[in-house]
């Protein structure tokens, strides 16, 4: 237990906020199949943890839930983005987009900086 | 903020009801559905799909259980569900957990309510600005350790000392109250100006008096206390200015004091005057009737002030030979002036309370120590299944935690009742001198106290069960009842607790027995006069009215007179001070024909009536007692008691011979006509002092203790005597209505003792309780572990003779181990109490003795029963049973 801010975790949060956005009101299974989907099947992604960090987002007032019916008239539970959510997904995504940046000139070749 | 949000979300998800669970199970089975419809789609069978969906998930369990620890604090939720498995466990052995509450409320009540006291009485006793600061300074004298001051004397002290910030004095007096029914007495203190200022205390309503107004010459001013301000002028805010009639003399009201002042030297005082320093005994360097009280300067320790003091006490005795030779100094910190007497009772009380609180622990905690033992398969059991042994641990923690903090809270609640008990136990007049009592409850240091008992308690009670805890082999709780080698430990452990305890109780039952030695002693000391049938009251005539000597003459022949007048009276008699009060009012002597180096020769001096002896039942050792004439108009006599005899006239018969005062003044001069035998003019606990008598008609007093001989009930005459006495001047105060005997039982000396007794001896009592059930329990534990073995040496022709012995004597050896024990403590704790036994040493044998048999033969019939079991076993089905 505890909040380990290891770096999968923040990951996957991120990849849910988007994966929200995106879709909008989608239940977790959908969140699941979209995030796998999305990295081209690349990620395996262990669906189980899935569902404490949608919990959490939740506990931090980033997403809300609802029960509704899935497009198979199966009960599930859907996630939407608040508004705090919202605000999370720009800035985080924000600083995903400058880390990722700054990671990625160490691979560029021949762009030392003079 | 994020995470304060999500932690106030997991705090509530503690409390959520199973819909929550249910809601979470359901989501993640539509999860699965949903992917084994996929699954199905994509062409698998039903049942694999199925399969793939819950392995893709990370088993339902598990992601339950990560589901369910995000949704809560698994921390918080873990010791919850402790606390009611703990509950359950209790309440399913409610024989077990009655027994520990009951011995853990029993402790913590006791411990806590003295506790209380202790704080009230010793920790906060001054509600004064730094009252460390404030000394009690007393002149001294060969006789007195600590005698009063003299007015004259109190000015140079407070012109020439270079200690004290500020040195005031004050002294007890009385007024009669004028109200619309009348007078009333009220007790009152006369004060010298910068009284409050020294003590830091400030009027809430009006002013406090100014420097220079306890001049003669200043006015007649009072302060009052706030009771007497609420319940005599009903709390009006316009009484300042106003007069009362205080013994027919105005005074204007200038000052009300503060709600929580109290002066614990002085009771509980209505008034407060300025000392006006007017009457004779307030001029003479030689009549000391003031207590002084100073704060020390800043930087100055109480042992250079003590130096400072006695220096200047030198310089007078040479000034003035005649008052102040042989006198000293002395002074000590206030708050040792206040609970002195009352510290070491409280102290010992407070030892017994945490003696018993200690036992009850231990008791408690080898009842743990049984229930873990039978409880080894269940922990067993548990591991088997994956618990931690931390989780293990963690639950016995818990369950201690549940049973003391039940513990506690009963123990809270019964220490208030027990607080309430003690203090009706005190007498009025003792609780007089006690005002910090007042508002004794449950305060924060109290609860404190409780909670850092109850820590201690919880890790005690938490560690116990650990020994037992089968770290290391786990699967032989599993394998078998566990016999052996864990038996033998536990039946060690158990041992030395038991032993621990009869010493404990042993300690306690030895310190009761001889403080009841002590208050048996003291009960029953030489009073030297005959007590039953002796009503005994004062009256108090006001100075106004009475303040010539032919007025006071006549007021106590009235006195005589009228009540001996009353049906039911055999003889009445007055005396200046009654018996059994204290060793105080003195007179210096000088004999004539005798030597005399300038000393003072410090003896009590009494006036009394006529037939005080007789009524008194006092035996008359040579000469004549006082008769009727012995007044005005004949020469002046006096009657001395046997000690004085002996001190002064080893050799002759002291009557004839003539006393007076240190300059042997001639109208001092008295013939001594008799002498009396001794008895109690003082303390039951101190020895008797010199004594001499005047006749009350040549040395009259308006203030006089009456002491009358009934012919029936001494109790029931009281209302009689005190309405003749109201009969000659309605304004005559009776205070302090009793008989002797009572009078006796509360004098402090005997309260003090009796208290003492009673509350150690009750400790004494449930220790020894409790730890003759812990034997109990130690030898019924052993039995039970040994039935096999007794029903082999059964089997092999043991007679049953033999096996009582067997079980008898392992109890007779650790009885035996823990009186041994406790005596030897006893003797080195006991020593201890010196102040508190009287004529009884800590190493008194018959009451050792007394106590070890008693605590041995309790211990023997507790071990009979297991004894007894022992024997009745059946041979065949011992060797059966397992």
């Amino acid at each position: 237990m505890g909040d380990r801010a290891d770096v999968w975790q923040g990951t996957l949060a991120l990849m849910v906020l988007k994966t929200i956005e995106a879709m909008g009101p989608i239940h977790g299974y959908g969140i699941a199949r979209r995030i796998e989907q999305t990295s081209g099947d690349l990620l395996s992604l262990n669906y189980g943890t899935l569902y404490p960090a949608l919990l959490k987002l939740e506990q931090e007032g980033a997403i809300a839930s609802e029960w509704g019916a899935s497009e198979n008239n199966r009960k599930a539970k859907f996630y939407k983005l608040t508004r705090a959510g919202r605000k999370r997904l720009e800035q985080e995504a924000r600083e995903w987009e400058q880390a990722t940046a700054i990671v990625a000139r160490f691979f560029r070749p021949g762009e030392e900086p003079a | 903020m994020r995470q304060i949000r999500a932690w106030w979300q997991r705090m509530r998800g503690l409390s959520r009801d199973s819909s929550r669970e249910r809601e979470m199970a359901d989501e993640i089975e539509s999860h699965i559905q949903m992917q084994a419809e996929e699954n199905q789609r994509a062409g698998m069978s039903a049942e694999e799909a199925r399969r793939r969906a819950i392995l893709k998930i990370g088993g339902v369990e598990r992601t339950r259980q990560a589901y369910r620890e995000r949704d809560t604090l698994p921390l918080i939720e873990n010791l919850l569900q402790d606390l009611r498995f703990a509950f359950r466990q209790l309440v399913k052995n409610p024989g077990f957990a009655l027994t520990a509450i009951l011995i853990l409320t029993l402790g913590i009540a006791a411990s806590a309510a003295l506790f209380a006291f202790v704080d009230a009485a010793l920790l906060k006793p001054l509600p004064y600005y730094q009252p460390q600061r404030l000394a009690a300074v007393y002149e001294s004298a060969a006789a007195f350790a600590h005698s009063n001051l003299s007015y004259p004397d109190y000015l140079d002290w407070k012109r020439m000392n270079k200690s004290f910030q500020s040195l005031d004095a004050w002294s007890g007096t009385g007024y009669a109250l004028r109200t619309h029914d009348g007078v009333e007495p009220v007790p009152a203190i006369r004060v010298t100006d910068g009284f409050f200022r020294t003590l830091g205390v400030v009027p809430i309503l009006g002013r406090d008096f100014f420097a220079g107004e306890d001049l003669p010459s200043g006015p007649r001013t009072t302060m009052m206390s706030y009771t007497t301000w609420q319940h005599r002028f009903g709390g009006r805010r316009d009484i300042i200015g106003q007069p009362v009639s205080l013994s027919d003399v105005p005074y204007t009201v200038v000052g009300v004091l503060p709600k929580g002042f109290n002066f614990a030297p002085r009771g509980t005082p209505e008034f407060w005057t300025p000392f006006h320093a007017e009457s004779e005994c307030d001029l003479r360097r030689s009549c000391h009737g003031m207590y002084g009280v100073g704060r020390l300067k800043d930087g100055v320790s109480l042992a250079q002030a003590q130096q400072d003091l006695q220096g200047i006490a030198a310089q007078l005795a040479k000034v003035y030979p005649g008052s102040n030779g042989g006198q000293g100094a002395a002074i000590m910190p206030l708050s040792e002036d206040v609970v002195g007497k009352v510290r070491p009772i409280l102290l010992v009380l407070l030892a017994g309370a945490g003696l018993l609180l200690l036992i009850a622990c231990v008791n408690v905690a080898s009842l743990l120590l049984v229930r873990a033992e039978s409880r080894r398969r269940e922990m067993a059991v548990r591991g088997a299944l994956g618990a931690s042994p931390m989780r293990l641990a963690r639950q016995f923690l818990t369950e201690g935690l549940a049973l003391v903090a039940i513990g506690s809270v009963l123990g809270l609640g019964v220490s208030l009742g027990v607080m309430q008990v003690l203090l009706r136990s005190i007498p009025k007049q003792g609780m007089e001198q006690m005002p910090y009592l007042e508002g004794l409850g449950l305060n924060l240091h109290v609860v404190l106290f409780t909670l850092a008992i109850a820590a201690v308690a919880t890790v005690l009670f938490a560690l116990t069960p650990l020994v037992r805890l089968p770290t290391r082999e786990l699967h032989d709780g599993l394998n078998e009842g566990g016999r052996g080698a864990a038996g033998t430990l536990w039946r060690r452990l158990g041992s030395n607790m038991v032993v621990a305890e009869l010493a404990i109780a042993m300690v306690l039952l030895a310190g009761a027995g001889l403080l009841g030695k002590s208050l048996y002693r003291l009960l029953r000391v030489e009073l030297g006069f005959a007590p039953d049938h002796l009503a005994t009251f004062e009256v108090s005539g006001s100075d106004a009215v009475y303040g010539k000597d032919e007025d006071v003459r006549r007021l106590d022949r009235q006195l005589v007179d009228r009540l001996n007048g009353v049906p039911g009276v055999a003889s009445a008699v007055l005396t200046s001070v009654g018996p059994v009060g204290f060793n105080g009012n003195t007179d210096w002597l000088r004999f004539e024909g005798l030597p005399y180096n300038g000393e003072h020769n410090e003896s009590l001096e009494r006036d009394v009536s006529p037939d005080y002896f007789k009524t008194m039942k006092v035996k008359l050792l040579s000469g004549r007692t006082f008769t009727s004439d012995d007044d005005a108009k004949h020469p002046k006599v006096a009657i001395i008691n046997k000690t004085l005899a002996r001190k002064y006239f080893p050799n002759e018969d002291p009557v004839g011979k003539r006393v007076g005062n240190l300059d042997l003044k001639p109208d001092s001069m008295k013939t001594i006509v008799g002498v009396m035998d001794d008895f109690r003019e003082g303390p039951l606990d101190e020895e008797i002092w010199p004594a001499i008598y005047y006749s009350i008609y040549q040395s009259p007093d308006n203030y006089v203790s009456a002491v009358v001989r009934t012919k029936g009930s001494e109790a029931a005459m009281l209302p009689d005597l005190a309405a003749a006495v109201r009969g000659i001047d309605r304004d005559l105060g009776v205070i302090d209505q009793t008989t002797m005997n009572l009078r006796i039982q509360e004098s402090q000396s005997a309260y003090m003792h009796r208290s003492a007794a009673w509350m150690v001896g009750s400790f004494a009592a449930l220790a020894a309780l409790l730890g003759v059930v812990g034997l109990y329990g130690v030898v019924a534990y052993s039995v039970g572990q040994r039935t096999r073995e007794i029903g082999v040496r059964m089997a092999l022709g043991a007679q049953r003779g033999t096996i009582y012995g067997l079980v008898l004597k392992e109890a007779a050896r650790l009885t035996a181990l823990g009186v041994a024990a406790g005596l030897l403590c006893s003797v080195a704790v006991l020593s201890l109490m010196g102040k508190l036994l009287f004529q009884v040493k800590a190493w008194d044998l018959p009451t050792l003795t007394g106590v070890s048999l008693m605590l041995g033969v309790a211990a023997l019939v507790a071990s009979y029963l297991p004894a007894h079991r022992a024997a009745s076993v059946n041979p065949v089905e011992a060797l059966r049973a397992e």
